[in-house]
């Protein structure tokens, strides 16, 4: 477009330079199916077109979330599911799974919420998370979950800390209490730490970025598998496989479980959501975790009463999980940076509801 | 059905006197992109300087994009023949949809460039008159600005609202949406929970423009580092009965400020208008109680799909979906405790 000499000093214009290039010759304005442009999926949606953005700016911001929100989804997954192990090795009389495992969730506890409050802009704030309640914000509710494990896993683990020294530590009278209340306060350990575990999905989902929004439906499912197979992982490298057994299990069904939602992750979405999950960094993250859970999962199944094997499988586990949750973590935020990730869905569920005749809930309007 | 969504409900003010929600009608038709809302809003809060006087290679926009430390931004279209012919093609299709509206004026008058009018403002001479009744007017068939003002929305449904864990964000009596910065610890949820991109932790930015003046006695810190900031509906200056910087210095009146009820009754107003003089391109955005965030406190009237001016074309809060997404969490949890459970059958130690 030039109108006048001096547009020839005019940088040209991004997005309508790149779309120019991409449209078929004598087409007027529809571009279907993202045919012709190999960069880009094939879109399931001809009807709608990429038109225009803004000089290719984001239209939705990434939260300013790092690996030290990745480390403490992992972190998260691996105390909820460990404090869910210790209060079974605690009831089947497993002393040394239980004993590895509350100690564990404490570690994963307190280096999860370290990550957590180093992830703030304003550490020194943490606590203003608990000057309310409120149901509307994952975050919140999730940070009332978070202290509610700790708490409990705090004192499983002090009553571990205490045996392991030979009840050398301090504690005077309260030694008996402890001691009445360890059963019952192992098992809120594990009621918080299912939630601990799975509340991570809604935190994630909960947010207009567009791949994180639309995994909704299976987001929480991932996560709690994830977590099951990477608690389980941890235990079967610090405990001896005579007391392993039931991590073993729960190692296998929580890599079989992770394995089928990673694939329905990307089922309910548009090609442009899913995007980012297949692609890029994430993708690469996400193809590695899918090898690493395969063998893991394999490898505690047939091998894990071979303590060399179980220590393998159980990294391998513990690492596909970590990776599962930097890559889902680095999708969303990647799922930000192109509008087109906004943009083609969002025309698109518009595009949807219209043809289903529904016109009263658009954003524009004409009067 | 749960619903976990925050609304401005009856507003009240610290007297507890009843209050009218505020907001904008941004006219981006008679917006000239002169960028003194940009500079007054800056000046008035005090924001600090975004990156470093870079030229950013988009039209007449340095500045880039809402965010922590730009709280309006004005956005520059140029467009060709093609996309002023798109842009009337897709405004006329939303005309018939059959959506509320006005119906679609049978025929399009060639020059509307003439025809568009210019809302009243008390005008000094007659002549200053003329000229605001017939605007010299820079389009021509095969070229067009586009010049809009954005704002944070001051959604009905702020997402940036409900999902902020320290409650730092909140409703004031004129239904806007406000940080309390002295709460927000920087967690940058609400970040991800604007679907318009608008509010974001404030990480940089600085209050001198120089090294040299870096040791000047005027240099200052930068204001609430590392918690969440944007537009306030200048709140200091609504409790003062005054308009909001940016309202007050527009000199086109592109910037409107009022009570929301009535800044949609004007925008309805406008586009029909504009549809009369032919002006199908004309569309509103956020003045439909109906739509994904329940409407928006500062309503637009466009020129062009949305998307084109870096808007979002469908924003949803994301809350709408919050009780579907606990009931997956819940039955995540209890599956998760129930595999646990099984896998301990038959483990106890002989
Ligand atoms: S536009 Fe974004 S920042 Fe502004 S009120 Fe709405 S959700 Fe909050
Ligand atoms: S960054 Fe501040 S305002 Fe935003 S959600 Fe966190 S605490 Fe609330
Ligand atoms: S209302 Fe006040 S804070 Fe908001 S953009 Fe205008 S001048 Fe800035």
């Amino acid at each position: 477009m030039t109108l006048s000499d001096f547009d020839s000093y005019r940088p040209a214009h991004e997005g309508r330079r790149k779309k120019k290039r991409n449209r078929p010759p004598g087409n007027g304005r529809r571009r279907g199916g993202g045919g012709g442009d190999g960069a880009r999926e094939m879109s399931m949606v001809d009807d709608v077109e990429f038109s225009d953005s803004y000089y290719g700016r984001p239209i939705v911001k990434p939260p300013p979330w790092d690996w030290k929100i990745s480390a403490y989804l992992f972190a998260g997954g691996v105390a909820g599911g460990s404090g869910m192990l210790a209060a079974g090795a605690d009831a089947a009389g497993l002393e040394k799974l239980r004993r590895n495992t509350r100690l564990t969730a404490l570690g994963a506890t307190i280096g999860g919420t370290g990550f957590l409050i180093l992830d703030l802009g304003r550490p020194e704030r943490f606590l203003h998370m608990m000057r309310t309640f409120k149901v509307s914000s994952p975050m919140n509710i999730g940070t009332w979950i978070l202290s509610g494990f700790g708490t409990a896993a705090g004192v499983v683990a002090a009553i571990e800390v205490d045996r392991i020294t030979g009840e050398k530590l301090p504690l005077g009278p309260l030694r008996t209490i402890l001691h009445w209340v360890e059963k019952p306060t192992g098992a809120v350990a594990a009621l918080f730490g299912a939630p601990l575990a799975s509340y991570t999905g809604a935190l994630l989902a909960d947010t207009a970025v567009p791949t994180w929004n639309a995994a909704r439906d299976n987001l929480s499912y991932l996560f709690v598998s994830s977590a099951a197979m990477a608690s389980s992982g941890v235990a079967m490298i610090t405990t001896p496989t005579e007391q392993t057994r039931p991590a073993r299990v729960l190692a296998t069904a929580g890599a079989a479980a992770d394995l089928y939602f990673a694939e329905k992750l990307t089922e309910p979405m548009h090609p442009a959501e899913a995007e980012p999950l297949q692609t890029g960094r994430a993708g690469k993250k996400l193809r590695w975790a899918k090898g690493l859970t395969i063998a893991g999962g394999i490898g505690a199944a047939l091998l894990g009463r071979n303590r060399i094997a179980a220590i393998a499988s159980g990294a391998a586990l513990a690492t596909a999980s970590a990776l599962t949750r930097m890559a889902v973590l680095e999708a969303g935020i990647d799922s930000t940076k192109d509008p087109r990730h906004v943009v083609e869905p969002q025309k698109a569920r518009l595009e949807a509801r219209r043809a289903q005749g529904i016109v009263d809930d658009s954003i524009t309007t004409v009067g | 059905m749960f619903d976990f969504r925050e609304k401005p409900g009856q507003l009240i003010d610290a007297h507890g006197q009843d209050t009218e929600r505020k907001g904008f009608f941004t006219d981006t038709s008679i917006c000239i992109g002169c960028k003194a809302c940009e500079v007054a809003c800056k000046e008035w809060n005090q924001v600090p300087m975004e990156g470093n006087l870079e030229l950013l290679e988009s039209s007449y926009d340095n500045t880039g994009g809402l965010g922590a430390n730009t709280w309006r931004h004005v956005a520059f279209i140029e467009q060709d023949e093609e996309q002023i012919e798109k842009a009337r093609d897709s405004g006329q299709k939303l005309i018939s949809l059959g959506m509320p509206s006005i119906g679609a004026p049978e025929t399009r008058e060639k020059d509307t460039a003439k025809h568009i009018g210019m809302p009243e403002f008390g005008s000094p001479g007659t002549r200053i008159k003329e000229k605001v009744d017939n605007p010299p007017n820079p389009d021509t068939p095969e070229f067009r600005w586009l010049m809009s003002s954005d704002v944070c929305k001051h959604c009905t449904f702020a997402g940036c609202l409900d999902v902020c864990p320290t409650g730092a964000l909140y409703r004031t009596e004129y239904g806007t949406v406000v940080v309390q910065d002295d709460i927000c610890n920087g967690c940058g949820t609400c970040v991800a929970g604007c679907p318009f991109g608008v509010i974001e932790r404030r990480d940089t930015g600085t209050i001198h423009t120089k090294p040299d003046r870096v040791d000047s006695r005027y240099a200052m810190d930068v204001k609430h580092e590392g918690t969440a900031n944007k537009c306030t509906l200048c709140y200091d200056r609504l409790v003062d009965d005054q308009v909001p910087a940016c309202a007050q210095t527009c000199p086109t009146t592109s910037i409107k400020f009022g009570n929301q009820s009535e800044m949609v009754e004007s925008a309805v107003e406008r586009v029909t208008t504009m549809h009369a003089q032919g002006s199908t391109e004309a569309r509103l955005y956020g003045a439909n109680t109906n739509d994904g965030v329940g409407g928006i406190g500062s309503v637009f009237l466009l020129l062009d799909e949305p998307e084109v001016y870096g808007l979002p074309p469908d924003p949803q809060v994301p809350t709408k979906d919050l009780p579907q997404m606990y009931k997956k969490v819940g039955i995540a949890a209890a599956g998760m405790l129930a595999a646990a459970a099984t896998a301990f059958v038959g483990a106890r130690k002989k």
